[in-house]
């Protein structure tokens, strides 16, 4: 990956563990995840070059370890599954892998469409330095 | 009133329906009998999205693939009955269920027990007072009857289970206030324990209840640390507000028909505890009595499936519904799906239990 300029939204899979899975495979029309190896358990990886960051694998993935994240940009894109669902320009906390805040960011875009079954792809934007730790967000409650 | 059926089915989760289908659509004649309103089994209450291939349903939620199976089942004629308990196995392929709050019997030429998996308790002082309750009764309060359990939960065990009901009660707006692990390392997938994670739900592993505490129902839980075989470390104990605790520390097959039958059991205890000994055709002891799913080793939904076609595939051929190379030709699939299933660091230990169980069958037959 050495020297490679990624440019516009990419897909980053955090995705551990040997377990026997592939939506994520199956779902991405542009054919930019593959698994690992020849079995169902392999760990998927991503062509980069292939991979336009269209978020469909984010709501694809049953463990909600995918997301879209573009560096130059300071968007990241996740999987959101509570409610209220934020509007977009809202304003919301950004959090990590641990839930602790990191930022405050900007709701840019929510993607939703019937076969995401009430997954919502809700892109934020956040301080490009932070785009490699923010992996969650909470909407920021009122009088609080 | 008795009834007569060529197969009849105990159990309407993915087991028993996939089994359903195997035999209905090779022109077989199945009753399925499950003592609750809806069909599925588990999974009706699992409103999370499912692991595995697409061929198992993979991200589709875990209900709509209950209403796939149920559909397909309908179509194909079978005769579900719901609201139907059976409460006993008999000599001769014999049942007594209680259908509507009558009883009746019926008479089959195969049966397959597909009841599942129960619950297992765990003792503790305090146990008994109103607020503690299994995970799994948890689920049902909030994703069927739609009534939040409590304010505040502690969840005891990482399993899947642990994990996946502890990100539905947070979906459902309850706080998980924290997740004890008696072992170091999280029990379930990564990918669920990640979700809880990012939503800032404290881990405790290497940690157990001590005891739950309160004035006629849960104000408090004391948990501490554990060390080796699991005795609590002295002067570790912290003490958590919560209203609830949720036991999810493992299931264990529902044997209780089975045992009335007279099957064989063996321990297995990555498989829950005591399971039927069971061939590889899921034939157990008692010729003429299959298993399928759960009941036969606890594992998943996808592996309930493929087990339940493979009773329906064995059944079909001793009743001379299916001619011998077309049912080892399914079988071949079958068994090619399901060791798919059982391979990596969570599906290699399934698998060698599973051997395990079919070669004390085996070794059970010989003699
Ligand atoms: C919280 C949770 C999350 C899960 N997530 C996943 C997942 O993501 N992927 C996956 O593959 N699996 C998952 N599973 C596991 C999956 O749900 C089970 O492995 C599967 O349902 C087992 O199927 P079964 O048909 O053997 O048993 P069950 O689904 O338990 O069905 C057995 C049925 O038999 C009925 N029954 C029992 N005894 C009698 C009787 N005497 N008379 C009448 N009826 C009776 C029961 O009421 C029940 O309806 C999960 C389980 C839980 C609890
Ligand atoms: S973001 Fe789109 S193109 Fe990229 S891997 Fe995911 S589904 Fe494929
Ligand atoms: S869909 Fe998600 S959990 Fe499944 S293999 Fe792909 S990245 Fe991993």
């Amino acid at each position: 990956m050495e020297g490679k300029v990624i440019i516009g939204p990419k897909a980053v899979i955090e995705c551990t563990e040997d377990i026997p899975c592939n939506p994520c495979m199956t779902c991405c029309a542009k054919h930019a995840i593959s698994l690992d190896g020849d079995s169902i358990n392999s760990l998927p990886v991503l062509d980069d070059e292939k991979c336009n960051g269209c978020g469909i694998c984010v709501a694809s993935c049953p463990g909600m370890a995918i997301f879209v994240v573009d560096v130059n940009e300071g968007t990241v894109a996740l999987p959101y599954e509570f409610i209220p669902i934020p509007e977009e320009g809202q304003e919301i906390d950004a959090t990590d892998r641990q839930g602790k805040f990191v930022c405050k960011g900007i709701v840019q875009k929510i993607m939703y469409t019937d076969k995401f079954d009430h997954t919502n792809v809700v892109t934020i934007k956040i301080p490009k330095e932070y785009v490699n730790d923010v992996r969650g967000m909470k909407i920021i409650k009122e009088g609080v | 009133m008795i009834y007569n059926t060529q197969v009849a089915i105990i159990g309407a989760g993915p087991a028993g329906l996939s089994a359903a289908i195997e035999i209905a659509k090779d022109g077989g004649q199945v009753m399925v009998f499950d003592e609750n309103d809806r069909p599925g089994g588990q999974l009706f209450k699992q409103i999370h999205k499912f692991f595995g291939s697409e061929h198992h349903g993979a991200g589709i939620r875990g209900f709509r693939f209950g209403e796939k199976m149920l559909e397909d089942c309908r179509n194909l004629g079978v005769d579900i009955r719901l609201n139907t308990v059976v409460y006993g196995m008999f000599p001769d392929n014999e049942l007594g269920i209680v259908e509507n709050g009558k009883s009746h019997t019926v008479k089959a030429e195969r049966i397959i027990v597909a009841t599942g998996a129960t619950e297992k308790p765990l003792a503790f002082p305090g146990w008994d007072l109103p607020g503690v309750m299994g995970a799994g009764a948890a689920q049902t309060m909030m994703n069927i009857n739609r009534v939040q359990p409590g304010n505040r939960i502690v969840m005891i065990g990482s399993g899947n289970v642990g994990l996946v009901v502890s990100y539905q009660l947070l979906q459902a707006g309850m706080d998980v206030v924290a997740l004890v692990e008696g072992l170091p390392k999280v029990n379930g997938y990564d990918v669920h324990a990640n979700k809880l994670k990012r939503q800032g739900v404290p881990f405790y592993m290497s940690h157990t209840i001590v005891e739950a505490k309160g004035n006629g129902k849960v104000e408090e839980v004391v948990i501490a640390e554990v060390g080796p075989r699991f005795a609590v470390k002295e002067g570790t104990e912290k003490v958590i507000k919560a209203d609830t605790v949720c036991l999810a520390v493992g299931l264990m097959p529902s044997l209780e028909l089975l045992r009335m039958s007279g099957a064989a059991f063996t321990h297995i205890p990555a498989m829950g505890g005591y399971v039927p000994m069971h061939s590889k055709n899921m034939q157990t002891t008692n010729s003429g009595i299959y298993v399928a799913g759960d009941v036969a080793g606890i594992e998943e939904a996808s592996t309930a499936m493929e087990e339940g076609k493979l009773a329906g595939i064995a059944v079909c051929k001793e009743l001379g519904i299916l001619d011998e190379a077309d049912a080892l030709k399914r079988e071949a699939e079958v068994n090619e799906r399901i060791s798919e299933l059982r391979i990596g660091s969570h599906g290699e230990k399934r698998r060698e239990a599973k051997d395990e169980i079919i070669r004390r069958y085996d070794s059970w037959k010989e003699k």
